[in-house]
């Protein structure tokens, strides 16, 4: 048996293509952005080494600083709104008839592609003929607002149909996390007493706990990275206000053929996206022995 | 009836008074929920209207109202006026082929990390684990580049490649579970009755296998299907483009004409919405399954 089993031209064989595969098309692409991210390069002639330059260009481009607030600020936006979707699926879970169909409903948006969604949401907030605005005016309000060309609105305009794309997903992820708790604590609780807030808060939230910690990376990740639905809507506009850090390494990139800064920036969105890995695993780590103690 | 003699068996006032307090409390749940539905449906059913009306129809008439003649052939238009349906057989194609590959190549890694006995399995798991947080756009110029390089910009290929790569690890993640839970017993037998490493992989593991391979070819079609920064990237010809960037560059030509908008949409969403209807228990149980990265 164990020699059968560890037989290693088989071994190679079953491993080697995948292996091979995810070190050509993720790892060494990885580390050749860090290289690149150290050269002045146009993307097709030759590459000049000009050491840091680019990393200190990019710590003083403000460009590149609003483009990192705006991502942040939709990485607050997505973990704030998985508070809603807790509470949602919290309501979902309650036993209630119906449960699967609306579970199933709310999922149907997260499976189109960002780009449908995109065109979609274009024509909802259109400012004239879009169907949030011909709302507003039936409901009297006089001049409501251009969602996406005013500087100040754009982010938030934009994270409606993110937070319309999303819903069912962390919604479906609360939802099978809350069924797996055994009914016995619920009504072992029951009898003592407590009501339904209670149960939710001190027996479900708690053991809810270690899938909530991944929802909260996959949302402020998620949001770090957030490119399709942006680049389609609003390309970054009105006028870099809605810019985000991998829209803003595109156009440095594939417009402004500048992939030295491109990497540069591609570079910085990869130690950000493991930072904030990291740190929110470490946070929700010690929230947790907290509770228990 | 019954439940109120339990109550009052048990000491009744307070069992009634949480029962009227609960069936409140239940509309309210309720109108929450179908609040939420709504949310969710709403803009699509707006999509199916506007796209079977002209532009008199979605400027002039109430946003909400139905199509009063319907005009199919805004779809028509679209069809045979793009290259849509080059657009759509190419997703499909290219779907089918990444998700076959990867679901393969996945079980194999899988098998050989949890089943087979080899110094370093440890070591490759991390790798591919480590590879879940890695942001696609971090490695979009040097693939770009190297794909330059040996030719495959504006090649299917690029694309194969890159889906395979990067759904690889999500999809080891759910099949490790259900490796790590097949009985050891069926490959003992296997083994005393001569079967080879490769015969016991395909003809028992695979089979034994099917439910979640069939979740993971589930989540590996639905990004492969709606996959755009790749597409956008690195194709340019019309021939290879998928239909999320050709959806894409199709409406640009029709910016003001609101039904051939609506109907180009409805086409390349409808796809994933029959499938929905007939498949959607393994997709809530796919998307589940493979959410729990991290």
């Amino acid at each position: 048996m164990d020699k059968v089993m560890s037989n290693k031209k088989i071994i190679a064989l079953y491993v080697l293509p995948s292996l091979l595969l995810i070190l050509a098309i993720v790892y060494i692409p990885i580390v050749l952005t860090g290289y690149y991210g150290l050269n002045e390069w146009n993307g097709i002639g030759s590459m000049k080494f000009i050491g840091f330059d680019n990393y200190s260009a990019l710590i003083k481009d403000h460009l590149f600083w609003s483009s990192a607030g705006h991502s942040l600020l939709l990485a607050v936006f997505s973990a704030l709104s998985l508070i809603v979707y807790l509470v949602i699926a919290m309501v979902l879970s309650a036993k209630l008839k119906g449960a699967n169909l609306f579970r199933k409903i709310y999922l149907i948006p997260m499976l189109l592609s960002s780009v449908a969604i995109a065109q979609l949401w274009l024509k909802i907030l259109h400012p004239t003929n879009g169907i949030l605005n011909s709302i507003l005016e039936s409901l009297g309000v006089d001049n409501p607002p251009a969602w996406l060309a005013e500087p100040n609105l754009v982010l938030f305009a934009l994270f409606i149909p993110i937070l319309w794309q999303y819903a069912g997903f962390y919604i479906l992820i609360y939802y099978a996390a809350l069924k797996n708790i055994p009914t016995s604590l619920e009504e072992a609780a029951k009898i003592d007493g407590a009501t339904s807030l209670q149960i939710a808060y001190k027996i479900k939230l708690p053991l809810a706990m270690e899938v909530i910690k991944v929802t909260i990376v996959l949302a402020v990740v998620g949001s770090l990275k957030y490119f399709d639905l942006i680049y389609v809507m609003t390309d970054g506009g009105p006028n870099g206000s809605s810019e985000v850090m991998a829209s803003y390494m595109y156009h440095q990139a594939f417009k402004s053929y500048d992939f030295g800064y491109g990497s540069a920036i591609g570079f910085f969105l990869l130690i950000i996206c493991l930072v904030a890995t990291w740190v929110i695993r470490k946070l929700t780590a010690s929230k947790d022995t907290i509770q228990y103690s | 009836m019954m439940s109120g003699t339990a109550g009052q068996l048990k000491g009744g006032s307070v069992k009634t008074r949480s029962g009227a307090a609960g069936k409140i409390g239940y509309v309210v749940l309720y109108i929450i929920l179908i609040a939420v539905a709504v949310f969710q449906l709403f803009p699509l059913v707006w999509l199916l209207f506007f796209s079977l009306k002209n532009n008199q129809e979605v400027f002039n008439l109430p946003p909400l109202s139905l199509p009063t003649h319907p005009h199919w052939e805004n779809y028509k238009k679209v069809w045979s006026a793009g290259n849509i349906d080059v657009y759509f057989l190419n997703s499909v194609w290219i779907t089918i082929v990444a998700t076959v590959l990867t679901v393969v190549l996945g079980s194999l890694v899988t098998y050989a990390i949890t089943r087979m006995k080899w110094k370093g399995s440890n070591l490759v798991l991390g790798l591919f684990m480590v590879a879940m947080m890695i942001p696609v756009h971090s490695t979009l110029i040097p693939l770009f580049s190297m794909f330059n390089k040996i030719h495959l910009i504006d090649h299917p290929l690029s694309l194969i490649l890159s889906y395979v790569a990067f759904n690889m690890p999500i999809t080891i993640m759910i099949l490790l579970g259900f490796y790590y839970a097949l009985p050891k017993e069926v490959e003992e037998a296997a083994v005393l009755d001569g079967c080879s490493v490769n015969q016991m992989f395909f003809r028992i593991v695979l089979p034994m296998t099917s439910s979640v391979l069939a979740t993971t070819g589930i989540i590996n079609m639905i990004y492969n299907w709606n996959e755009f920064i790749f597409v956008n990237t690195f194709i340019s010809s019309d021939k290879f483009k998928t239909l999320t960037v050709g959806v894409q560059n199709f409406i640009g030509q029709y910016t003001t004409d609101w039904g051939a908008i609506g109907a180009t949409l409805m086409i390349s969403i409808l796809p994933i919405l029959i499938a929905f209807l007939f498949l959607s228990d393994r997709i809530v149980e796919g998307i589940a399954a493979g959410s729990v990265k991290g």
